[in-house]
Parts: structure tokens; C-alpha cells; sequence
């Protein structure tokens, strides 16, 4: 437990000295699209009912906490493991790396939850429509948590910067633009619909979208979500274990 | 007691260590002597469990050494020879850090930042960012970051590499006063002035392999405490004797430029790897 404060506390230092870059860097993505999707281009638009704004708010939520968790710790760590070589300092503590990995991954899983809080209330400033409850804080949270954990198992594993670079445009830019974060996967044909299903934001999206809209929420998508994370954690605590 | 057991690491085909066996005692200075390659980073590395030994078992004070073995790990303090300190984060917060991350108490950690900024001389800089530091400064933050737990085993990797000679001295100072108080020190350099001044002990590597330990005396005894030194034809000659009388009975044949003195750490070395280690 001392292991998971210590490396919160690192994190809460660097959150601090460094909080208005993070906001501003985490916002501008998000708030272009909500602009020029939402109000700008989706003005006309209708999706089964909904407003498109109401309809890619969820959307751009599930994408600013991927994008912001999985950032939060994949950059850092990398750097820390192959260029600072502060990652050394850990390893050589006596603290545990389950301790290690928990405390990074809770910490970036937090900076996406601020980043996704920060968003939706400029939405709602905005006058986007969006129904909170704890359940879709919770299904944001659990979003933050499973790309967090992703990118400490890339961070360990990737060999350079570029590797990383890399990651970001083959798996991560793909899935801003296909996990449904602008429109329904439905409408898209059936094998490709079967590959978007099964990315990890899918479900956040889907999910969150059902909920801000006051419709059922489906187990496909967090049971999806809790799969994914626990496949990241595991095989993020096995690279730990290899990492030297 | 650090003990080697017959370690060595493997790096694909190539043989970094090789069956390297050393008993270090409590208090004792060890230095561990070797140019650039030589496997020493890679001894320590494999000491402080940050990559394993390919073959072979290595204890501190009886606990078997492996990532995952917690005890040990708040025994040893590792000073790296990369300035691996939060470059953002102020020398006191990087200090804060490592206390907590050695499951230090609040109070513990306020008691020891306070005598060890003042040991290292660092009060002034305290609240100065890691990565504002001068080289010198940042030495001396990385020695009371691996002080603040009190370990009874501190490790050292060059830790003067890129220092002038003033902070040299200087750190040289403070590792020796950490030794006269009873810890127990690994040193690795390529510095032979440094071993010489500073270890009780010292373990010549050459590819991976100890050649030679013994107290600088032992090592210069055993390859002849006299040297000639005889440059001729573009090239430095060193020809050992057991005393004075001898190198001059040598000496007073020979038509080519010569010195006689007292053997040095790096004839030694010279005598037994036939590498002149360079000086960084």
C-alpha cells in the first residue's frame, strides 16, 4: 500500500507542477471535435432522434479518457524506462511491483476521469444534453482504467520513442475515428462491424452512449471492458517482472 | 556480506560475467576495477536484482537476491552511474520519494532530509529542480537519495564519471567518511586513482572476469612493487622488481630512456590484462 501512495504521490507532484499544460493539451483535441462535429457540422444532423451533439458527446467523452489515460502513463513510463532510467529507482525499492503497476495505473486512470469531468461540464456549458448518474461515471472510470493499463504494458514493452509513435498511429488514432465515437457501428458493413465491436472503446462508447441517452445499458459492454482490463493487467505485471 | 557465487550473465552469445565468485565482508571498501565493458555495471546490475544472473546465486547478508525479494532490497542504497533523479521534481521531493518508497514514517523522512542535505551540502539547493543542477550537485543528490533509508550496503557505479576534479575530491570525501562509519561500500570505476585512493580492497575485470583482488599493497606486491618503465622505438615497456636494488641492476644496461618508481594501480593493470585503462 506505501508502494501505491509513494508513486501516487510522484504522480500528484507532476500533476501539480504541470496542470495547465495537461488541461490544455487534453482539451484542445476533444473540444475541436465537439466544435466542428458537434455544433458546426452536426447542426443538421439527426441520429435516430438524437441531436448529434447529444449523440458524439458520450462518443468524445470515451475517446478524451482513452486518450488522456492511456497518455497519462504510456509516455512517462517509457521515457522513465529508457531515457531517465528513473523507472531503475522503482525497480530497486522495495516496493512490489504490483504496488508499482496499481499506483501508475490508478494515477493515469484518474487524469483521464479530470480530463472526461473537465469536458463534460464545457459540454453542458454548451448546452449539450447528457444524463449523469454513477453508473456512467463509472463505466467512464472503468474506460480510464483499461487504457491506463494498456499503456503500461506498451510503455514496458515498446523498444524506443518511435515504437511508441507507432502504437499511437496504428492502434490508438484508428480507434478515435471507428469505436463509434461518431457514429453507430451499425451502420457500418458486418465484418468490419464484428472488428469494431471487439476494440476496447467500443464498449465505452456504446456504453456510455446508452446511458447519456437514459437507455438500458448492455453487459456486452462493460463485461467487454472488465476483459480487456484484467488481459492488460496481467500481461503489463508479467512484462514488469521482465523489464530490466 | 555480499556474496558471488560463480555468477555469470550472458547477453545473447556474448559473455558479460563470467563465473565471477567475491565475498565482500561488513565495513569492508571493495572497488571493482575494470575499462569500459569490462562487465562491472553489469555486476552491480545483476547485485541490485534490476537484471538477473544468467547462471550462478548471489546473497546479501544471507537473503538470496531476485526481483521479487523485498528484504534485501531496503539493505542496499545504489548509487547509478546514470543520473537517474526525477528531473522535475525538486531535491527534496526526489529525497521525499525515496523515503516513502522505503516505507520511511514521516517523521523519519523530515529527520533524515535535513541531516543529509547538510551532509552532502545541499541545504541551499533544496527546493532547486533536479534538472537545474550542475553535475556535481546532481552526484551529491543521488548519494543522500541512496543514504536516506540507511542502508547497510551502498553501491556505486562511477559515481565521479564527468565530474571536475574539485567535486571529484569532494565526493571522494563523502564516500569515504560514509565507509568510517561503518557501511559497507561497492564501488565500480575505471578512475585507478579513484580505486587507489578510496578502496580497502580492490577486483581487477577484464571481459567479465576477476584476474586479481587484494589491497592496492597486495596487487602491486604481487606483480613486483619497482617498476622500469623503458620507452623505446615508439613504445612504453614496464619490467617488475621486488625492490630498488634489482631495477637498478636492470636499469644500468639499458641505452633507451628510463624511469624507476613505485608500481602503480595501473601497472598493475597493464601487467595483468595487457589494457591501459583509459581515463574518461
Amino acid at each position: 500500500m506505501n508502494g501505491i501512495l509513494a508513486v501516487l504521490w510522484r504522480e500528484y507532484l507532476y500533476f501539480k507542477k504541470r496542470i495547465w499544460s495537461i488541461t490544455g493539451s487534453s482539451l484542445v483535441a476533444p473540444l475541436l471535435y465537439l466544435t466542428a462535429f458537434g455544433w458546426g457540422l452536426g447542426r443538421a444532423v439527426n441520429m435516430a432522434g438524437v441531436a448529434y451533439i447529444d449523440f458524439i458527446v458520450p462518443g468524445i467523452l470515451a475517446l478524451s479518457t482513452m486518450n488522456a489515460s492511456f497518455n497519462a502513463v504510456s509516455t512517462p513510463l517509457s521515457i522513465a524506462r529508457l531515457y531517465d532510467k528513473t523507472l531503475e529507482e522503482y525497480l530497486v525499492s522495495p516496493i512490489t511491483l504490483y504496488s508499482f503497476a496499481a499506483g501508475k495505473i490508478l494515477a493515469g486512470a484518474l487524469r483521464g476521469m479530470y480530463v472526461g469531468l473537465l469536458l463534460l461540464a464545457v459540454a453542458f456549458v454548451l448546452g449539450a444534453n447528457c444524463k449523469l448518474s454513477g453508473l456512467f461515471l463509472l463505466l467512464a472510470f472503468l474506460n480510464c482504467l483499461v487504457f491506463a493499463s494498456l499503456g503500461y504494458l506498451v510503455a514496458l514493452k515498446i523498444q524506443s520513442h518511435p515504437d511508441m509513435t507507432r502504437f499511437n498511429s496504428f492502434v490508438i488514432t484508428p480507434m478515435i475515428f471507428l469505436c463509434g465515437t461518431f457514429f453507430a457501428p451499425e451502420h457500418t458493413p458486418a465484418p468490419l462491424q464484428l472488428l469494431i465491436k471487439a476494440l476496447p472503446l467500443t464498449p465505452a462508447s456504446q456504453g456510455l452512449r446508452s446511458l447519456a441517452l437514459g437507455q438500458e445499458l448492455s453487459w456486452y459492454a462493460p463485461a467487454l471492458q472488465l476483459l480487456y482490463l484484467v488481459v492488460f493487467i496481467v500481461w503489463g505485471l508479467r512484462a514488469s517482472h521482465k523489464v530490466e | 556480506m555480499i556474496i558471488l557465487d560463480r555468477v555469470t550473465k550472458l547477453h545473447g552469445d556474448k559473455v558479460a560475467v563470467d563465473h565471477l565468485s567475491l565475498h565482500i565482508k561488513p565495513g569492508e571498501f571493495f572497488g571493482l576495477l575494470g575499462p569500459n565493458g569490462a562487465g562491472k555495471t553489469t555486476t552491480l546490475r545483476m547485485i541490485t536484482a534490476l537484471t538477473p544472473p544468467s547462471v550462478g546465486q548471489i546473497t546479501i547478508n544471507g537473503h538470496p537476491v531476485s526481483r521479487n525479494n523485498t528484504v534485501f532490497k531496503g539493505q542496499i542504497g545504489l548509487v547509478p552511474q546514470h543520473v537517474n533523479l526525477e528531473p522535475e521534481l525538486t531535491v527534496e521531493e526526489n529525497l521525499r520519494l525515496h523515503g516513502m518508497l522505503y516505507n520511511m514514517k514521516r517523521d523519519e523522512i523530515n529527520r533524515r532530509l535535513a541531516e543529509l542535505l547538510e551532509f552532502t551540502e545541499l541545504t541551499a539547493e533544496r527546493h532547486a529542480l533536479a534538472n537545474t543542477l550542475s553535475g556535481g550537485m546532481k552526484r551529491k543528490v543521488l548519494i543522500a537519495r541512496a543514504l536516506m533509508h540507511n542502508p547497510s550496503l551502498l553501491l556505486l557505479d562511477e559515481p565521479t564519471v564527468g565530474l571536475d576534479v574539485f567535486s571529484r575530491r569532494r565526493v571522494w570525501d563523502l564516500i569515504k567518511s560514509l565507509n568510517t562509519r561503518g557501511i559497507t561500500i561497492l564501488l565500480t570505476t575505471h578512475y585507478l586513482e579513484e580505486a587507489e585512493h578510496l578502496c580497502s580492497r580492490i577486483g581487477l575485470l577484464k571481459k567479465g572476469r576477476l584476474i586479481m583482488t587484494g589491497s592496492v599493497e597486495q596487487l602491486r606486491n604481487m606483480v613486483g612493487p619497482v617498476v622500469v618503465e623503458v620507452f623505446a622505438r615508439d613504445r612504453t615497456r614496464l619490467y617488475f622488481f621486488r625492490d630498488q636494488a634489482g631495477a637498478l641492476d636492470f636499469a644500468s644496461g639499458l641505452t633507451e630512456e628510463f624511469t624507476i618508481r613505485q608500481t602503480s594501480l595501473e601497472d598493475v593493470f597493464v601487467k595483468m590484462t595487457g589494457e591501459r585503462v583509459e581515463n574518461h
